[in-house]
């Protein structure tokens, strides 16, 4: 599905992604972790095709299509979706609204009709209880006034609507009570299919106890240094970043 | 910046969608001003002696006086004797809309305005003005049941003198300022609405504006009188022909509410703005003021002004009853080199009255975008309370917000309360709404509409829909 190949990145001038490599086949879970500052969101963001963002070298095939040549709507209607980090409020868009007009626009890229009012509230019920989203939240401006976590919430509702092939949710576990995680974790879940794909960028195991990753991926200052199974969370977890530097010294010490 | 600016900018350049003009037989009265020119407008109108001498009263007052400096926008020189202050289609005096030129109605088909009852939006009554006079209006009937007047200005003339000669000039005195002056002196038409005691009028009354004719004005006056609890919705709306030349618009509204009566009166206002380069467009220099004459009673101005080379106005109410109230909402849009500076006038003179002030503008291209608002409290204005509100938009960075508000307080027991704030749209908002499939342009359109939305919410429903298209479109450069 998606197949990413030595993608190099620089914002201002300055080199982030230093050359980056993954494949995500559909039905499969990834997990992306990694210090702060390491490129995680970057990552995210140049896939989802955010401008400021100079991609200097490499590709990326989404469905076999050059992703980095599509407009960022384009990529979001081809059904790659990001969750943000830091979800933007729009202050004076219903929520409803919002999502009626997304959703129009992705199915018009389809060549669909818009839905019928009615089909649209009744999948908004649907999805809005798959994911506990009280009405009145649905009903307000998008995410303006929202707490952190009622944001990540919301885009978990975003993603159930637009029902995308591949999403990146970027530390949608952060911010999140007990009770939410587990809820988006249900959510996320039940959303699953073998034909859709997830790429979890977490700092916290907590979160691969509900959602079980088929791979786990360090970055560490722009590149995937280390790729394992659920297990390799679990070591993270235990023996700290400092851990996978070490090795990672180790190994270039060897290579000299 | 990059391609998100560039689009930006062009979606801030779209082309004019009403700027078409009708082939029609017009009658003209010869261009320039003077007194032969009031007689003749007079003449045609077949106008009451007393009109004619207030209308004379009104040139002389207008040639005394001067043209303003305080302004934000450069005034452009205006050759007053170049204009024709008369433009009629040639059929006139008409007694059913059976009788209207097909080109007419087309016309206004085309404008998305049916004058067909039939096909007209439930509801709504329309009175439509074509350059200087009134060609139709609709549901007349209906109306009169109630005891409703709702005709032409130059109808009301002839049918309701003493209403007239009781109203008009009280609240805008022709020597007001110099374009009320103008107005007075050589009106045309326009609209005049009276809702008799305790009636809440059946419908939305509207007037469609359309300025044809080539080197013409349009000087049209609406006068609504609601009586002792009565309430009545009103709507205007506006468009005009791309023309190279400015053409200039000076009206007069007038409105009076009386004992618990309310009035609810809404703009949507698209005159043909100029192309991109600034070359032609509409001159709109409008004076609107109503009173709250009576105690318990209220006005309410709405606007949405996305057309004109320059808008300059402030709808405003004097606050003369005691518990009355006075509203202004405002959506000014302006783009390419469009001027606007707009804003309210709230005089309160009784006791506990309220004024409320929302003004939301939004600039884009190379366009100046000005609000100006005078609120201020007499006297004896006990507990008078005011909150005002004024939001700035900027879409690009060659554009320009100003605010002037200026607050006048002669009495220690008000509350005079003014908030400002000025914001751009933010790529980060832009490049979520893409990440959801929306593209540029509708991202903007829905974030400009979202940040109209307290003013759009005030308008009447079926409106309410059409000016948040007209923002749309305003923005949106791939709309022929
Ligand atoms: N617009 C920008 N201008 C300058 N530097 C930037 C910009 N965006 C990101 N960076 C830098 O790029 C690096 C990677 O940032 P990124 O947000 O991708 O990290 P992250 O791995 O998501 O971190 P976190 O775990 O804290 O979310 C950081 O050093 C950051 O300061
Ligand atoms: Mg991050």
């Amino acid at each position: 599905m998606l197949n990413i190949n030595d993608l190099q990145a620089s914002v201002e001038g300055k080199e982030i992604l230093k050359g980056i490599s993954l494949r995500v086949n559909a039905g499969e879970i990834h997990a992306i972790m990694g210090p702060n500052g390491s490129g995680k969101s970057t990552l995210a963001s140049v896939l989802a095709g955010k401008e400021s963002y100079e991609v200097t070298g490499g590709n990326v095939l989404f469905e076999g299509k050059d992703l980095i040549e599509m407009a960022p709507e384009d990529r979001a209607r081809e059904g790659l979706f990001l969750a943000f980090q830091y979800p933007v409020e729009i202050p004076g868009v219903s929520n409803i609204n919002f999502l009626k007009t997304a959703i129009t626009e992705i199915r018009a890229y389809k060549g669909l009709p818009p839905l019928s009012s009615r089909e649209f509230m009744n999948l908004l019920k649907e999805k809005q209880e798959l994911v506990e989203l009280k009405t009145s939240l649905v009903n307000r401006s998008l995410n303006e006034g929202f707490s952190g976590g009622e944001k990540k919430r919301n885009e978990i509702l975003q993603l159930a609507m637009l029902d995308p092939k591949l999403a990146i949710l970027d530390e949608t576990d952060s911010g999140l009570d007990i009770d939410a995680l587990r809820i988006v974790a249900n959510g996320v879940n039940k959303l699953r299919t073998e034909n859709n794909a997830f790429m979890l960028i977490t700092h916290y195991q907590r979160l691969l106890d509900y959602i079980v990753p088929d791979f786990v991926h360090i970055l560490y200052d722009g590149k995937i240094i280390k790729s394992g199974t659920k297990e390799l969370a679990l070591e993270l977890e235990e023996k700290g970043y400092d851990w996978v530097k070490e090795e990672l010294s180790v190994q270039a010490s060897h290579s000299l | 910046m990059s391609k998100d600016q560039e689009l930006l900018e062009s979606l801030a350049s779209g082309e004019y969608e009403y700027g078409f003009s009708t082939d029609i037989e017009m009658e003209m009265a010869p261009r320039g001003l003077n007194e032969d020119t009031i007689r003749y407008i007079s003449a045609k109108k077949n106008e009451p002696e007393w009109l004619l001498e207030w209308r004379l009263k009104a040139l002389t007052r207008f040639l005394q006086m001067e043209m303003p400096h305080w302004q934000s926008f450069d005034l452009p020189e205006i050759d007053f004797q170049a204009i024709s202050y008369f433009a009629a289609p040639k059929k006139k005096q008409l007694n059913s809309l059976d009788e209207v030129d097909p080109e007419l109605l087309d016309t206004f088909a085309k404008l998305g305005i049916p004058l067909n009852e039939q096909k007209i939006l439930s509801g709504v009554a329309v009175d439509v003005v074509f350059d200087s006079v009134s060609v139709a209006t609709t549901f007349k009937a209906k109306l009169a049941e109630k005891g409703v007047i709702f005709c032409s200005f130059g109808e009301a003339v002839q049918n309701h003198p003493e209403l007239i000669k009781k109203y008009l000039g009280t609240v805008v005195p022709a020597g007001d300022n110099i374009f009320a002056a103008l107005n007075s002196a050589v009106f045309s038409d326009g609209s005049f609405a009276y809702i008799p005691k305790g009636v809440r009028c059946p419908m939305e009354l509207s007037t469609y504006f359309r300025i044809n004719a080539m080197n013409s004005g349009q000087f049209e006056r609406t006068l609504i009188v609601a009586e002792e609890g009565s309430y009545v919705s009103y709507l205007e709306g506006c468009t005009a022909p791309m023309r190279d030349e400015n053409q200039l618009h000076a009206a007069v509204v007038e409105l009076i509410a009386l004992d618990d009566a309310e009035i609810k009166y809404s703009t949507v206002q698209n005159w043909y703005p100029g192309d991109k380069d600034g070359k032609g467009g509409v001159y709109n220099f409008v004076t609107k003021r109503g009173i709250c004459k009576g105690n318990n009673s209220k006005i309410s101005w709405t606007q949405v002004e996305t057309g004109s080379a320059i808008t300059w106005k402030y709808p405003g109410v004097i606050l003369k009853g005691d518990n009355s109230s006075g509203e202004f909402y405002s959506v000014a849009m302006t783009r390419h080199h469009k001027a606007a500076d707009t804003g309210t006038k709230m005089i309160h003179l009784g006791k506990n009255t309220k004024s409320r002030i929302i003004s939301k503008g939004i600039s884009a291209g190379k366009s100046q975008n000005s609000y100006r608002g005078l609120v201020s409290i007499g006297p004896n204005a006990e507990n008078a309370r005011n909150f005002t509100q004024c939001d700035s938009l900027l879409i690009g960075d060659k554009c320009g917000a100003h605010t002037f508000p200026y607050i006048e307080s002669k009495n220690s027991s008000s509350i005079v309360e003014h908030e400002a704030t000025t914001s751009k749209i933010a790529e980060d908002q832009i490049f979520y709404l893409n990440q959801r499939g929306i593209d540029t342009e509708k991202a903007v359109a829905l974030i400009v509409n979202g940040y109209a939305r307290e003013v759009l919410n005030n308008l009447p429903m079926e409106f309410a829909v059409e000016a948040q298209k007209l923002l749309a479109i305003s923005l949106d450069g791939s709309v022929g």
